[in-house]
């Protein structure tokens, strides 16, 4: 009786769903006339283009992770343990990547550190990767802020830090033997959010024009068939899989948890 | 005083731990922004004007914000309506419990499914030559061209769209609903108010700051959205977003601070969409705390 | 005929039972309270008599009506719930109105309920508030102003004051008591709080395992606890195991000690039973026509008016109050002493 309307918007968003994921996959199986095959997914794996974007896009990722992990965390901890007073404003800030669209903050990286001014990043490959690297930090630092800052609220900082330095830690050891540690669930969820979201970005990319996954794909999609099909089918597994290994470690911290 | 610059100098010192922080965020979030957002108030000579905003006035420009709004607005709407109906039926339909959990990881998969491969996904299934676009032809004689279907437009846009808009719906609207207390549903019961006195007093009334919140965040979530939208039809859909992008890529307007002034133009209407949902959430926060 | 009927009424939620034979006839304007533990079975009867649950076998009648198939929302009854569960988004009058204007009143009847409520539970200017600006205490009396405002003919509490402080709890209990006498509104508490319980009602409700052990008066369920459950559950309780020695003339032996209760005992000859009594019904000394009990001081705390002394008898320990009298000296621990007891205030408890 009333349950027919819950089935029914439950089956219509299924089948909503499924569909592109049936379609996708089917195509990136067509390749071959009549049968199917992988031979779409064994013309991107053998392509150079792919191997040379996507490991970059990897590079990149972890980079990115590694950045966001030394700068959020410290600054979360101290947040938390000496600066509460500062959380509104540094809380709001982490927030500011999901209200201005990428590609304007993108915009004003080209024009604020172009060869002519004095922060030359666009000058070099190098300077442009760093770049490019500090554009994902910004546009994961929404997700990594809030995971590490909800991970240290479980666990109290205030007592494991004076019994470190009574112990006669210093703060580099605090931070990386004792915070750290205690909060690698959430740090662990925040990373696998960012490889997710870094792995086939496009936008900030393509507009410093480096050679990296996101644009690789567009430009493919503009001139093959069967090809973006199986990139599409390839990129679904890898966020599945970000969102597999985060529900996985958020469970694995739910039984390792000390009972308060 | 010595006491006093003691404090004061330990005060600094602890403003130096969010110094890297505060050095990150102004060199690489703010400062960009402001530049743009300044820019779009200056002329090429440097002077304070209001005529690149007013200059945003041409056909071409009004008509990329208006889709883009439509788009943004018509999957927001849509993926508010479906999404609720979905967490609604997982949450108080009654379904059968295991149905959640799942429903709710594939929710979050699927919410940051976007970008180059979700277009991918939709052109190989309800594209010129995708999955269901030739079975309707080969099985049932449907032709969906012929019928005006095309999914390089604003309607292909919002159904791709609605792949990550009713995902984020569930995702944020399901905590609502459970916040819906078991009580408050007896209590009006008791009381003497049908199912549907109860929905229209009391239990939508709860929901509204959410509903209206989330979809102020769809919307700018859908603003915002650059890469799909390349993906899925190239250059050639005139929405802000794709305008910007080729504005940055090779300045077709032909003046560098009506770039700025329409990327200001993107920042405002996401500002506002997302100062509605904060300001919403705030509220249905206090009454739910 | 009783106003609030119920039969034989059973609950089980697949193979639990949570509740099982339970019978209760309620006069007009009785306040009746459901005492328990948790999950003993008082909620679930008293959402059944709300509606909320369907009963898996037998009857429940209001003013002589069988209600078991009637909805909840035509049933006429005003409950207050543990969470208060106000409606948020309503303010202080919307919702003591909001049965009012369900059931499709005018707004004259509505205004004038309306005051006559906020003044009978001290809040006439906090109309206009929201839920989430007031205090718990505010809550609940609004709460009860909701479930009163529609005159209902029953009105059902569900642990209506454990979410509250202590002190809150004990002012509100005397004002929900009161204005249930003053509207002599048929009540049904539910309560784990056996200080509650036994300070509002009229008659409690002692319940245990789905069964109703005991029905009686507050006076009778503390004196005369008819079930080793009761006894325990309700107030403190002094239990001395003891034999039984001679079943005709009601002697029994404790410690190496002889007490004649007189009366007969059903047990037999052998049998070992417990003995109960409250610790205000021993005192030092001996006195006339009383058992003395011989034991072992073995701690003093003083607590200013009251002395409590631990007194040791054979294996068991009991304690006991004594009143601080001026003058009087202080026990000492170690000396031994002689207490005594009325025959009538000891209960004896079979397993």
């Amino acid at each position: 009786m009333s349950k027919v309307w819950a089935w029914g918007a439950l089956i219509f968003g299924v089948v909503y769903f499924m569909l592109p994921l049936i379609g996708m996959t089917e195509f990136s199986l067509s390749m071959r006339r009549g049968v199917y095959s992988f031979d779409a997914y064994a013309a991107v794996l053998a392509d150079p283009q792919f191997q040379a974007t996507f490991a970059y896009s990897v590079v990149m990722a972890l980079a990115t992770i590694i950045f966001g992990i030394l700068l959020v965390v410290p600054t979360a901890y101290w947040v938390r343990l000496k600066m509460p007073e500062a959380r509104p404003y540094v809380e709001f800030i982490t927030l500011l990547p999901l209200v201005i669209p990428a590609i304007v903050v993108v915009f004003g990286y080209i024009r604020l550190y172009n060869t002519s001014s004095w922060l030359p990043l666009t000058g070099s490959v190098m300077g442009t990767n760093i770049l490019l690297m500090f554009g994902y930090a910004m546009l994961s630092l929404p997700y990594m802020y809030r995971s590490i800052d909800t991970g240290l609220r479980t666990i109290d900082i205030a007592t494991l830090t004076e019994a470190a330095m009574s112990l006669g830690a210093g703060w580099v050891t605090i931070l990386a033997r004792v915070i750290l540690p205690n909060v690698l669930a959430s740090v662990l969820s925040g990373a696998f959010l960012t490889f997710a979201i870094v792995i086939g970005e496009f936008t900030i990319a393509a507009l410093l024009d480096r050679p990296a996954f996101g644009p690789y794909m567009q430009i493919l999609g503009a001139n093959r068939a069967y090809e973006p099909a199986a990139l599409a089918v390839i990129a679904f597994g890898i966020t599945w899989a970000c969102m597999g290994l985060i529900g996985l470690v958020s469970r694995f911290s739910r039984y390792t948890q000390v009972k308060r | 005083m010595p006491g006093q610059t003691e404090a004061a100098r330990r005060l600094e010192l602890r403003w130096l731990g969010l110094l890297p922080f505060a050095v990150f965020s102004v060199l690489f979030l703010i400062l960009p922004t402001l530049y743009i957002v300044i820019g779009a108030f200056q002329t090429p000579q440097g002077g304070f004007t209001f005529q690149n905003i007013l200059d945003l006035n041409t056909p071409s420009i009004r008509s990329a914000y208006w889709v883009s709004i439509k788009v943004s607005f018509a999957s927001a709407l849509l993926g508010c309506l479906i999404g609720f109906a979905m967490a609604a039926a997982i949450t108080i339909g009654g379904l059968p419990k295991r149905i959640r959990e799942p429903l709710l990881t594939f929710s979050g998969v699927a919410s940051n499914f976007a970008g180059v491969p979700l277009a991918f996904a939709f052109i190989a299934t309800i594209g010129p030559a995708g999955l269901i676009t030739l079975q309707l032809k080969s099985e049932l004689g449907i032709n969906l061209r012929a019928m005006g279907w095309n999914l390089l437009s604003t309607p292909g846009l919002v159904i791709t769209y609605l792949f990550f808009q009713i995902p984020l719906m569930i995702l944020i609207i399901t905590p609502a609903l459970d916040g819906l207390k078991k009580e408050w549903r007896e209590a009006a019961a008791i009381l003497g108010a049908s199912g549907r006195q109860y929905w229209i007093m009391v239990g939508l009334p709860i929901l509204f700051p959410s509903l209206l919140g989330t979809l102020a965040l769809l919307f700018a979530n859908a603003f915002g959205a650059v890469a799909t939208a390349i993906a899925l039809t190239g250059p050639s859909l005139n929405i802000a977003p794709i305008l910007l992008y080729a504005q940055i890529r090779g300045d077709v307007l032909g003046n560098p601070h009506l770039g700025y002034a329409l990327a200001f133009g993107m920042i405002v209407i996401t500002g506002i969409a997302n100062a509605i949902y904060i300001r919403l959430r705030a509220r249905s926060e206090r009454w739910l705390k | 005929m009783a106003f609030l009927e119920i039969e034989n009424l059973q609950k089980t939620f697949g193979d639990l039972r949570v509740v099982r034979d339970f019978n209760l006839n309620v006069e007009q304007g009785e306040f009746i309270s459901f005492l328990g533990p948790s999950g003993c079975g008082k909620t679930t009867t008293l959402r059944m008599v709300a509606g909320f649950e369907t009963p898996t076998a037998g009857s429940i009648r209001i003013g002589g009506k069988d209600v078991v198939n009637v909805k909840p929302n035509q049933r006429n009854i005003g409950m207050v719930f543990q969470s208060y569960a106000l409606f948020p988004n309503l303010t202080v009058a919307q919702n003591v109105t909001f049965g009012l204007k369900v059931a499709g009143r005018d707004k004259a009847t509505i205004d004038t309920r309306l005051k006559e409520m906020l003044t009978m539970i001290g809040l006439p200017d906090l109309g206009e508030r929201y839920p989430f600006q007031l205090s718990g205490g505010q809550q609940q009396r609004v709460a009860l102003a909701r479930a009163l405002a529609p005159a209902p003919q029953v009105l059902l509490l569900d642990e209506p004051l454990s979410a509250l402080d202590a002190q809150i709890r004990v002012s509100l209990r005397s004002e929900i008591r009161a204005i249930q006498q003053k509207l002599g509104i048929t009540t049904v508490y539910v309560t784990h709080d056996q200080e509650e319980a036994l300070s509002m009602s009229d008659r409690i409700v002692v319940m245990h395992r789905g069964i109703a052990d005991q029905i009686g008066t507050p006076v009778e369920i503390y004196n005369h606890p008819a079930t080793r459950f009761v006894a325990n559950f309700v107030g403190t309780l002094n239990q001395i195991e003891a034999t039984v020695a001679d079943p005709e003339r009601g002697v029994v032996e404790v410690a190496g000690q002889s007490l004649a209760l007189e009366r007969k005992l059903s047990h037999p000859k052998g049998a070992s039973v417990a003995l109960a009594f409250r610790p205000q019904a021993l005192h030092m000394g001996k006195g006339e026509g009383e058992i003395p009990v011989r034991g072992r001081i073995s701690e003093v705390q003083f607590l200013g008016a009251v002395i409590r002394l631990k007194v040791d008898v054979g294996e068991a320990s009991i304690s006991l109050d004594a009143f601080n009298r001026a003058g009087a000296e202080l026990p000492v621990t170690g000396s031994e002493l002689t207490l005594s007891i009325a025959p009538s205030d000891i209960l004896v408890l079979g397993d």
